[in-house]
């Protein structure tokens, strides 16, 4: 299985990249994810996370070809 | 109902007006219009601001704006209702955003009106860097929307 990580903005700057290619063998939560794609970082608490471009849980799991993002609290308008 | 992402400046009164015209059964049917315009400002908590980059996520963005838009239709009787946001390097007294509902009343259009730029600020991916001094920061969180409560 393989899915593409994304970060965006604060984040993003934090890690110094803006996407990761994750490959592996049995389904993972978004929050297992975080952990296989971050190994020395925990989650910021006010993280974001968007599966397919919609907000889901942490325990969300994350299927093959999807796209993940994590991002900071959202500030348009 | 119309969503635009520009990356350069543009006229919100200009985009209403544009938009109105060009859109017959609003002169035939609207009875109320209601808009709200967010500007950027020079000074933010007490610093002053030079200028401001919006970042967005392509595509969640345009599906979360979608979704807000189609949330206010289950509630509100919207006839039309264009949304503009500006993304890219802004300068002060620039327009961010712009939301324009048309209904056949008044409370319809004010309460999506309302409803959709307060959804925009906790639902739609943008971030906003601001270039204060030599330096430039992200912006941590929006406000509730009152003097009172910043």
């Amino acid at each position: 299985m393989s899915v593409k990580v994304r970060y965006f903005a604060s984040l993003r700057e934090r890690l110094g990249r803006s996407e990761d290619e994750l490959v592996f063998f049995a389904p993972l939560t978004a929050h297992a994810i975080w952990e296989r794609a971050n190994p020395d970082l925990p989650m910021p608490d006010n993280t974001l996370v968007a599966v397919n471009m919609d907000y889901v849980k942490l325990d969300v799991l994350v299927n093959d070809g999807d796209e993940i993002a994590f991002f900071p609290p959202v500030t348009g308008g | 109902m119309t969503i635009k992402i520009v990356e350069s400046h543009f006229e919100p009164w200009q985009e209403v007006q544009i938009y109105q015209n060009a859109q017959a059964a609003l002169t035939d049917k609207a009875g109320a219009a209601a808009v709200f315009v967010g500007t950027m400002r020079d000074f933010n908590a007490g610093h002053t601001v030079s200028g401001m980059r919006l970042e967005y996520y392509p595509g969640m963005t345009e599906k979360q704006l979608e979704k807000v838009i189609s949330q206010a239709n289950t509630q509100w009787q919207m006839l039309d209702c264009l949304l503009i946001h500006r993304v890219g390097d802004i300068l002060p007294h620039e327009a961010i955003v712009l939301v324009a509902v048309w209904s056949f009343h008044r409370g319809d259009a004010l309460d999506a009106c309302r409803y959709l730029i307060d959804s925009l600020k906790t639902q739609a991916p943008f971030w906003k860097k601001e270039r204060i001094g030599d330096s430039a920061c992200w912006v941590a969180g929006n406000t509730k929307g009152y003097y009172a409560i910043e």
